[in-house]
């Protein structure tokens, strides 16, 4: 335990703690502001009007529904090969000792640990040795390598709190592997997978750089964003997608942090 | 025959292990270890100057390229941007996450928690994009420096050469703030948990002995908070190196290695060139992965 109680943090700390937070969360709230502006041109600041047309005309542009299908699809496929391989590799990792134990860990943790351009490239580069060209499994390739890491650590962690004498007991008795893994071990770490998935779902729907490598002419929403942002058409109807991805992907994080909050509580993890 | 399955995982744990590590590794080892490997086969290659062509024989002559000075100053500028912005995050990230792991209990404590994760999880575009919004010349910190009568110090900053520029969205300043926002919660959560596991009464002790604040900084909270800021000086660091899109859509027209990259790959048809440029970062990431390793900044993450 730590002594101390009841302690108030200096001024001086509190203060720049608190513009810390703000710095980090003022400049997304701005952009809830301009979907709503009336100015079609320029980002002039403050908005000269109100509106909500931009919503009606971003509802009416296929190219945003198709981009969108897109993601979705790429990332709903992803995050299910993201969450076979990392459970499987949590669950390795995390039971036994052996041979390259922290080399695999490395492997799981490399393709996020190295600048996105780097995995992008490379996945571009073999594509072209091989002769493969770009379609959706191209894009699904790249998402769910740098996926699984984000299903692995959020495996790991439940997996280390799991208790190993719960499986010895189930199969004391009488249950075989299977059923331990159905009854005892995936009722345990469903959560923890739930919550792996979602921020692996959310990460995929997000990323552009790999993406841009991989995708050929095809454009998910990040990649659609930055075609507006480097050639702008409709400035407007960037803003109001802006809006919409920062609420598709806020929700899952939000989830997915309700889902893990107890979980990491218990296990101390703050302390 | 599912009992006889089971049975046999059960007596032979080697064979789970390897059941179970056998599709992730093959996965990881063939789409990305192997295209590292293919791409580091590429940059050993080199272009015809005349045909555009790629000649695949074994040569240096690419990495020589690198050496020419248009290249240096592009590695040179990548690597000082990336030191810059990741001493910024660490001073930016070390009140916020000393207040999160000492001062902050149950609600508040999941408030900075969420105030940490949303940022750094919320898209990476719309990020760069709301600060488009800020930057630009006619954006909201023209208007509130304007509101202040401090335009003059705005003016005076952009006028200054190399930081400098037309507005702040077309200047290394802006790209210098937009790498700091968009990297700063990667530096946050490892130096919080590394300052959660200094016991408060070391903090206590050391003020009880007569060290005024500034010195229970230097010789108890930094020392032990050394391993979190490494850690979280990975990601800054290196996602500085790597990224493209940030110093495209807020910066100038002098490049970064990043987008010496894709320029490379894409408008030049210089796959090799690329390669060899990629070469770069993985590198430095190498030794400044050993170097963390060593100090252990890995038990931080």
């Amino acid at each position: 335990m730590r002594s101390d109680r009841g302690q108030s943090a200096p001024l001086g700390l509190k203060i720049s703690a608190a513009c810390g937070l703000l710095f980090l969360h003022l400049p997304i709230l701005l952009i809830f502001v301009y979907a709503f502006t009336t100015e079609e041109k320029s980002f002039v600041w403050p908005p000269p009007g109100l509106t909500t047309q931009w919503f009606a005309v971003t509802w009416n542009r296929p190219d945003v529904w198709q981009a969108l299908s897109l993601s979705v699809r790429v990332a709903a496929i992803s995050t299910t090969i993201a969450l076979v391989l990392g459970t499987l590799c949590a669950a390795a990792v995390s039971r036994t000792k052996f041979f390259g134990r922290e080399t695999i860990s490395l492997l799981v943790i490399l393709p996020i640990a190295l600048p996105g351009i780097i995995t992008g490239i490379a996945l571009r580069s073999a594509f072209a040795l091989a002769d493969i060209p770009f379609s959706f499994w191209t894009i699904v390739l790249g998402h769910a390598t740098f996926c699984v890491v984000v299903v692995y650590n959020n495996a790991v962690a439940r997996f280390r709190r799991t208790s190993g004498s719960m499986i010895e007991a189930s199969m004391d008795l009488g249950a075989d592997g299977f059923q331990t893994f159905r009854h005892v071990v995936l009722p345990n770490i469903a959560t923890a997978l739930l919550a792996g998935g979602m921020l692996a779902f959310a990460l995929s729907f997000d990323e552009v750089i790999v993406t841009t490598f991989t995708a050929g002419q095809q454009q998910t929403v990040p990649i659609w964003m930055l075609e507006e942002l480097i050639r702008p058409r409709q400035r407007p109807v960037t803003n109001v997608v802006a809006m919409v991805v920062v609420l598709v992907t806020l929700l899952p994080i939000l989830f997915a942090y309700y889902l893990t909050r107890d979980g990491d509580q218990i296990a101390g993890s703050g302390k | 025959m599912r009992g006889a399955l089971s049975d046999l995982l059960w007596r032979r744990p080697q064979f789970l292990l390897l059941l179970m590590l056998l599709p992730p590794v093959l996965w990881l080892g063939i789409v990305y270890i192997g295209s590292l490997f293919a791409l580091l086969a590429q940059s050993f290659f080199s272009i015809d100057e005349y045909s555009g062509l790629i000649n695949r024989q074994f040569t240096l002559k690419t990495y020589g390229d690198l050496f020419q000075a248009a290249n240096l100053d592009i590695i040179l500028r990548t690597v000082t941007m990336a030191a810059l912005v990741t001493l910024a995050s660490a001073v930016v990230a070390f009140p916020i996450a000393y207040y999160a792991a000492r001062y902050a209990r149950g609600r508040w404590k999941a408030l900075f928690y969420l105030g940490v994760m949303l940022p750094l999880w919320s898209s990476y575009l719309v990020k760069i994009y709301a600060w488009k919004l800020i930057l630009a010349k006619e954006g909201i910190l023209t208007w509130l420096l304007a509101k202040l009568n401090l335009l003059w110090l705005l003016d005076a900053w952009l006028s200054l050469p190399v930081v400098g520029g037309n507005s702040l969205s077309v200047s290394f300043t802006g790209t210098f703030i937009v790498f700091v926002y968009v990297w700063l919660p990667f530096m946050i959560l490892p130096v919080q948990a590394a300052l959660e596991r200094v016991p408060g009464n070391l903090v206590e002790a050391s003020s009880d002995l007569g060290a005024s604040p500034g010195q229970t900084f230097r010789n108890v909270l930094f020392p032990l908070a050394l391993p979190g800021i490494v850690a979280g000086s990975i990601f800054t660091f290196s996602l500085t190196l790597g990224d493209y899109i940030i110093p495209q859509i807020i910066g100038t027209s002098r490049l970064f290695i990043g987008q010496a990259v894709y320029s490379q790959q894409g408008t030049a048809g210089n796959i090799p060139l690329a390669a060899a440029f990629t070469v770069v970062p993985i590198v430095i990431m190498g030794f400044y992965l050993w170097g963390a390793k060593r100090m252990g900044a890995f038990d931080a993450l």
